[in-house]
């Protein structure tokens, strides 16, 4: 992908995915090592530099790199592929490209272990199953309890997924409330998700 | 009634109801639905037209139903919530009423991954519970799921669901049918039962429940084939509940598949005993011919 470039910066993000060990300042060092002891090997002219900024998802800490971003034939992003597309706003003419796959939004659940948590879906449903997403976290995105496929706290798509509905069944009998799952919730309303096109929240009384 | 079907007449009639299951095939070819139609229909009252079972793509049951309906065999048409958005199964619905059918059965489906296309999208747009509210108000409204009438002909469909006793949490499991019942349905089937110790308990729930007055339960029961079967489904298929007593009977048997004939048999009798069961849902997978024999011995065509 860099190969025809002459000057690559590889641009960290050091939040998000600095505490995910994926992008921060320290793994975005790590890539364009890597890239150069590539590009060496390959005969590959030029230079591979790093910048790092605070979150690559705000203009003001994207316009503080914009020096480096100039100089760059090719700007890898390692934050979340918010990064590369706010490079994309900020910088219309520069080529940009992502250095990560971006999965999910997910919680460290152990220390190295991330856990999806959050399908960003636009209405929430937690407050009615225990503090705990079936949206995310069922692979059928089930809103009213366990399917017949729920054995031993596992799901049926495999013995290393928890069963959520599982959790959400054995936190409300211990908070004495299992009443919450006799009611019937939904048909989800889709078009709140990303389903109904892309989404842009405002929030009023903040205008510059 | 509610729907008029046969399903629905031979279960308000309270004569003890039996079913089975018909899956198409993965081809275009309709001989395979009229031939299995042909060894079922004197023996059931009506056959369940799997949805894509196990995510595997197959003959629409709609189609598949409509034939069964044309060898003179009423379809319990299933409809999986894997496949399809509320605006493709409220379609799909119209046009299978349209048809002939007249018995719905709504399932979340078992997930994409577990079958021949592991990489497609998972629908899920509505689950099995929401799924039969949209179905009981296109029939009662009659609306659509959006709340707009239905000016012309409503689908008129008697509905059902699954239920498994065996599944996790279990003292959940009487309560989600209960939800169902509450959601719409008239009849369920439940998973194969080969435990009848932990059906009983099921049942004693779902009389506690109210849940046997307000929908008819027929219970699920199927012939094992081999001693491998029988481990396979014990250890391997989510959701069954195979005893040891069961595995050690097949494996001692000669005749593997008369003995798992017999297993069914006894299984029926024991479950016809059970307060609130109205009927048995015979699940013989691929092995259509067995249905036939297990109604004879079981006595349940006299």
């Amino acid at each position: 992908m860099t190969d025809d470039c002459e000057n690559v910066l590889v641009a960290g993000c050091n939040t998000c995915v600095a505490v995910c060990l994926t992008g921060g300042e320290k793994e975005a060092e790590q890539l364009a090592q890597q890239l150069r002891i590539a590009r060496r090997r390959e005969g590959i002219r030029g230079k591979v530099d790093t910048v790092t900024v605070l979150r690559q998802c705000e203009n003001e800490y994207l316009d503080a790199i914009a020096v480096q971003v100039e100089e760059a034939d090719i700007v890898l992003s390692t934050a979340c592929s918010i990064g590369p597309q706010g490079l994309v706003f900020r910088y219309p003419r520069k080529r940009v490209a992502p250095a990560m796959n971006t999965n999910m939004l997910g919680y460290v659940r152990e220390h190295h272990v991330w856990t999806e948590y959050c399908a960003a879906c636009g209405s929430c449903v937690i407050a009615a199953t225990g503090g705990i997403c079936p949206v995310a976290r069922c692979a059928k995105t089930l809103l009213n309890g366990p399917c017949g496929g729920s054995r031993n706290g596992r799901c049926e798509i495999s013995p290393e997924v928890p069963c959520v509905w599982q959790e959400i069944y054995d936190r409300l009998a211990a908070l004495g409330d299992l009443d919450s799952l006799k009611r019937i919730i939904g048909p989800k309303k889709w078009n709140l998700s990303n389903s109904g096109g892309p989404r842009t929240m405002k929030k009023e009384g903040f205008e510059p | 009634m509610k729907a008029g079907s046969n399903l629905e007449q031979v279960l308000e009639s309270g004569v003890f109801t039996v079913t089975a299951e018909l899956g198409p095939p993965k081809a275009a070819d309709p001989k395979v639905i009229i031939d299995k139609a042909g060894i079922l229909k004197d023996h059931v009252d009506a056959v369940n037209i799997t949805d894509n079972q196990t995510a595997i793509a197959r003959m629409s049951s709609a189609a598949a139903a409509r034939l069964c309906i044309e060898q003179g065999l009423e379809p319990v048409m299933q409809m999986t919530c894997r496949d399809r958005n509320r605006l493709a199964i409220q379609s799909d619905i119209l046009g299978a009423a349209a048809l002939g059918v007249r018995n719905l059965l709504c399932l979340t489906g078992d997930h994409q991954s577990l079958g021949n296309h592991p990489q497609t999208l998972g629908v899920f747009d509505l689950d099995s519970i929401t799924l039969i509210r949209m179905v009981r108000d296109m029939r009662d409204g009659p609306v659509f799921q959006n709340g707009e009438e239905i000016t012309g002909l409503a689908p008129q469909l008697f509905i059902g669901a699954a239920a498994n006793p065996y599944a996790d949490p279990f003292p959940y499991r009487a309560l989600r049918l209960a939800k169902k019942v509450e959601a719409g349905i008239d009849f369920v089937q439940t998973q194969i039962v080969f435990n009848v110790g932990k059906f009983e308990e099921f049942m004693r729930q779902c009389r506690e429940l109210g849940v046997s007055e307000h929908c008819r339960i027929l219970a699920g029961v199927a012939p094992l084939k081999s001693a491998g079967m029988a481990k396979y489904m014990k250890n391997r298929v989510a959701g069954m509940d195979v005893p040891d007593e069961i595995v050690e009977r097949m494996s001692g048997a000669g005749d593997a598949q008369d003995e798992g004939i017999q297993v069914c048999v006894d299984v029926i009798k024991k479950v016809r005993e059970i307060e609130g069961v109205a009927g048995v849902h015979i699940m013989a997978v691929e092995w259509e011919a067995a249905v036939p024999e297990i109604v004879k011995r079981a006595g349940l065509r006299e």
